[in-house]
């Protein structure tokens, strides 16, 4: 089974990053360190909602929610805890 | 209000910071119509010095051409100074709905609608026609009132990498279960001066099954063979649902922008758009002289031909002394420098040189992008770009810049 922080890295480079952007990694302050706006989280909000089949409310999905693969992927382990 | 000195002193520090950071702006005196050759008094209170201007909008020497000025002469006489109204209320006159009709007939669409600037009709037309049920997807260089129009609508809003139609069809696919879905782009990009590639885009949206809104604000007049815009350089004229522009660049300089496109987006407009419902209307001084520009460029592609030439011996000439520019073909020519400081003091000494070109520094363009950004116009003559360009090559020696890479500029003056 695919590692749910390297998707979700893979995912930040290759729709946010371009060829010649300083690397990331796991703890990379996405969002507060400017790599991307928080306008553009949407995609990736969709795009792990679709993957993992769940609904991540807005109000959860909030910037510091999402400023870190890290982060992210508490968020979403939460969501597929609730499915049970 | 109370403005204690505590207050006065937090923005006193945030102005300071702008200005150690090297990206505080100054404001420079024109005293003289826009034209290629203007009268510049900079800093404040220093002797009036002719310059010659290289970063006007005014790309087809419209700004200030007698009959222009003529025809708003007469505008004044014949329907007055202001209108004291929005649109809908007593704010229309007939020659508004004459400029509309004429614009609908230019750009090649169903109806249009006025607006107090085209920074006005992007603030309302997103909110105007679309629901939190829909999807915005515009390309991540959008301009600055695309940006602010999205903010302010309730759909959601993605974002594909610029000019990445791979990256668009993506998205499109992402959300194709939104009850609507629009694509949004400038026809030619304000900062880097190349084009939206609207065949390919009108081609995916009609795919998904998305509505297309371009905003051509530095292309109606002049891209394409007859100037209709970037539309017609593609071939996709009756294909974009919505296009925004201006009459504050190539169509006359004053003020003034417009929504053109579907019938019933551009009625909704004229029903729901906030600008439109709450802002003064065009004042007929300017409407008069927007007619006659229009008047002019309809009967004869001499100026937007002149414009193309000019463009080309302007792109060659940079080219050849060795400077990095952004590729493409319109009269946006970015001269890259990537450092703010640099871009400053570049856009000083070509002011020395009798040279009016201005620097591009975060915010306006990203971190490390810095850049003069020079500007083509049809009133431009070939001496004045000889004598530009004799400028722009004394001072890249002077800074040592001609023929070298991105990475050497970068590492004698930081990004």
């Amino acid at each position: 089974m695919e590692n749910l922080k390297d998707v979700i890295l893979q995912y930040v480079i290759k729709e946010y990053l371009e060829e010649d952007s300083e690397p990331i990694d796991y703890r990379t302050p996405l969002i507060s360190g400017g790599i991307v706006d928080s306008f553009s989280m949407v995609s990736l909000k969709r795009f792990l909602e679709n993957k993992y089949n769940i609904q991540i409310p807005d109000e959860k999905a909030t910037p510091e929610a999402f400023d870190s693969v890290n982060k992210i992927a508490s968020l979403v382990e939460e969501f597929i805890g609730r499915k049970g | 209000m109370a403005y204690p000195d505590a207050i006065r002193n937090l923005y006193q520090a945030q102005l300071k910071s702008i200005q150690d950071a090297g990206l505080f702006k100054q404001e420079r005196f024109i005293h003289s119509p826009q034209a290629a050759d203007i009268e510049v008094e900079f800093p404040a209170g220093a002797p009036v010095k002719k310059v010659i201007n290289m970063c006007s909008n005014n790309y087809l020497g419209m700004s200030s051409h007698p009959e222009v000025v003529r025809a708003a002469h007469e505008g004044l006489e014949k329907r007055g100074y202001g209108m004291s109204s929005v649109r809908f209320i007593c704010g229309t006159q007939d020659i508004h709905r004459e400029l509309e009709l004429r614009m609908t007939e230019f750009l090649g669409t169903e109806d249009t609608l006025l607006f107090p600037s085209c920074m006005d009709a992007n603030a309302g037309v997103f909110e105007a026609v679309l629901t939190k049920d829909d999807v915005m997807i515009s390309d991540r260089l959008v301009h600055a009132s695309l940006i602010d129009g999205i903010r302010l609508c309730s759909a959601m809003h993605d974002t594909f990498k610029h000019s990445d139609m791979a990256h668009l069809e993506e998205k499109l696919k992402l959300h194709a279960d939104k009850r609507l879905k629009m694509v949004i782009t400038d026809g030619v990009f304000s900062m880097d001066g190349d084009t939206a590639k609207l065949d390919e885009m009108v081609a995916l949206c009609d795919k998904h099954g998305a509505m297309i809104l371009v905003d051509d604000s530095h292309a109606s007049g002049f891209i394409g063979k007859t100037g209709r815009g970037t539309h017609e350089k593609y071939g996709v004229m009756g294909k974009i649902d919505i296009i925004t522009t201006t009459f504050g660049k190539a169509l006359g300089g004053a003020s003034g922008g417009c929504v053109s496109g579907r019938r019933e987006l551009v009625e909704m407009c004229r029903q729901r758009a906030r600008p439109y419902l709450f802002s003064n209307t065009i004042a007929p001084v300017v409407i008069s002289g927007v007619l006659k520009v229009m008047e002019i460029l309809s009967a004869s592609t001499e100026r937007r031909d002149k414009l193309e030439a000019n463009t080309a011996y302007w792109r060659k000439g940079l080219t050849e002394a060795g400077f990095i520019l952004k590729e493409g073909d319109t009269p946006i020519v970015p001269v890259m420098l990537f450092n703010a400081k640099l871009s400053q003091d570049f856009s000083r000494a070509l002011y020395e040189e009798g040279i009016y070109a201005i620097g591009f520094f975060f915010p306006v363009v990203p971190q490390g992008q810095a850049r003069i950004r020079t500007q083509i116009s049809a009133g431009h003559e070939i001496h004045h770009l000889d004598r530009a360009l004799e400028a722009f090559i004394k001072v890249g020696k002077k800074f040592n810049i001609l023929g070298k890479t991105k990475q050497e500029i970068v590492q004698m003056y930081g990004q």
